[in-house]
């Protein structure tokens, strides 16, 4: 019967295929030029604050930062132990920074779910996720330190409280995102809760829960860091490792710690956001 | 044989029976009013109607999505089939899962569901696309996966929505065809929503004309062609005049 037809759909579903492969073009080139900008930048400021005004300590040049991060000499030669210092601060921050986010992705994947569940829920328990958002964190440091201690349990639960809310807002968002028709479907089945949760609401939410697991590891390095400015007790990391380094005058070695601070954030969102591109991006556009 | 027991209510071949229902939302609207409506086995019934005339609510009472607020809704049907505007395809799952999805709520075993579905899948014609994902098909194939899904649950009774409204003409007109044959093959009475005169009188056994605000019914047409229906008929003199008919009495509600 009308293969005509059939073959005329078969044509274009191999098209819609082929487009739904996003084109990359190639434009490699195009951030290196901006990169090579940055640093001839870099450069002159560097040399204005070494020539002109004598302060180099607060631009130092960049092959100097570099050196900080790769090997253990100062600026004069003389040997420090400032770059094993860095690796382990980065090693302690990126503990505490991904206990903090597995905690804030359990804790808000199960508070939005109980929402999920009915409308009065959501409605008693949405506003605290709001208030803590709206927290100052500061305001609570001396509390959660008395309470806690000023070592890594106070870090982590800094942490969860900077990272918590994305988690909450978008996989509520995500759960609530099947139209109803999709949930008539399983109505029209009397499909229990737990199979409609199962088999619709979750795998439908899984997007947007990507989405905001990738915005809370980003923000989980800075909770970490914050954390560690607050609680310096015990092992520190990058948190502290900057203030030292700052108030020391340490230029280069301030410097290192900002740029390893700054790529390990970089790293854990583009690691987030790949494992959401793996997870859901074979039937959804994951940006 | 000297005595005849009195048949019992079920034996009769009405499937879906509606008397003087009427339906009132809480804001206030009445949407249905004193509306009798009946879908015998072997009848493919259409209802035509301007847009907000209640026509849908009329199917979701059917289906048991809402309760009318007054009158008799009742049906017998125990397998209903339920076909939205929209494909409402899971878009992580492909045409195999999807069709299977209905007897998996069911909880019917693995293997029954893969053979109910791959049986479907040949109905629609969609053999070969098994593992395709819903983003990867057109508008009628994702139609044919939404059909093939409710024919999983060999419908006694197949309720549509107007499932084509979304599609281009050839692409629906094809679907019609596809429909009338399975319409045919399968034995399901059927009570299709849609908007397009023709696009009834074609499918139907029965057309049902309503106006709106509030809705009610306000003309009934037999469809004399006999099925499987040659798609040439709709370019006969009596189809035009039937089409003409029912397109009147649409027009002589609405005002």
């Amino acid at each position: 019967m009308a293969t005509l037809q059939q073959a005329t759909e078969a044509r274009a579903a191999r098209l819609a295929t082929r487009r739904s492969r996003p084109r990359r073009a190639v434009t490699w080139w195009q951030p290196v030029v901006v990169f090579a900008v940055l640093i001839g930048v870099w450069y002159a400021a560097a040399a204005y604050y070494d020539h002109v005004r004598n302060l180099a300590f607060l631009v130092p040049y960049p092959h100097l930062v570099l050196k900080a991060i790769v090997w253990d000499t100062g600026v004069n030669g003389a040997p420090t132990t400032f770059d094993s210092d860095l690796w382990k601060a980065l090693g302690r921050t990126s503990v505490v920074s991904l206990t903090g986010l597995a905690f804030a992705i359990v804790i808000g994947v199960v508070w939005a779910m109980l929402m999920a569940q009915a409308k009065w829920l959501e409605n008693s328990l949405y506003p605290y996720a709001v208030v803590l958002q709206c927290v100052p964190i500061l305001a609570l440091v001396p509390l959660i330190g008395a309470l806690f201690g000023y070592e890594f349990t106070s870090r982590v639960i800094v942490t969860v409280m900077i990272a918590l809310f994305p988690m909450v807002s978008n996989t509520l968002f995500g759960l609530q995102s099947a139209d109803r028709a999709q949930r008539e479907l399983f109505q029209l089945q009397r499909a229990g809760r737990g199979a409609q949760l199962v088999k619709l609401q979750v795998p439908a939410a899984l997007p947007s829960i990507f989405v905001g697991l990738r915005t809370s590891a980003g923000l989980s390095v800075i909770g970490a860091i914050v954390g560690d400015q607050f609680f310096q007790r015990g092992n520190p990391g990058l948190g502290v490792l900057i203030q030292v380094t700052a108030s020391r005058l340490m230029g280069p070695e301030l410097y290192a710690t900002i740029i390893i601070a700054s790529l390990y954030g970089v790293a854990v969102f583009l690691l987030f956001g790949l494992i959401g591109r793996l997870a859901v991006g074979r039937w959804h556009d994951f940006g | 044989m000297t005595t005849t027991a009195p048949a019992p209510v079920t034996s009769t071949d009405t499937l879906l029976d509606f008397g003087n229902v009427e339906m009132t939302f809480p804001n206030g609207t009445v949407a249905l009013q004193g509306v009798d409506l009946t879908v015998d086995r072997g009848e493919f019934v259409s209802v035509v109607g301007p847009s907000g005339c209640g026509k849908s609510t009329l199917l979701r009472i059917a289906s048991g999505l809402e309760t009318a607020s007054d009158g008799t809704a009742q049906v017998t049907a125990d397998r209903i089939g339920y076909v939205f505007q929209d494909a409402t395809l899971l878009p992580w799952r492909s045409v195999q899962g999807n069709v299977e999805l209905l007897a998996e709520l069911q909880h019917a075993p693995k293997a029954d569901r893969a053979e109910k579905a791959r049986r479907a899948i040949d109905l629609v014609g969609l053999n070969g696309f098994e593992s395709n994902l819903p983003k990867q098909l057109s508008g009628g194939m994702r139609m044919r996966v939404s059909l093939a899904r409710s024919l999983t649950l060999d419908p006694q009774l197949f309720l549509f929505d107007e499932p084509f409204g979304a599609l281009d003409e050839i692409t629906r007109e094809r679907l019609n065809d596809e429909l009338l044959r399975l319409f045919v093959a399968q034995r399901f009475a059927g009570l299709f929503i849609t908007h397009s005169v023709s696009e009834a009188v074609y499918l139907s056994t029965k057309v049902i004309v309503m106006s709106g605000r509030p809705g009610s019914i306000v003309g009934r047409f037999d469809v004399p062609f006999p099925m499987p229906r040659d798609p040439d008929i709709r370019f006969t003199p009596e189809f035009a005049e039937l089409v003409g008919e029912v397109s009147h009495a649409l027009r002589e509600g609405h005002r």
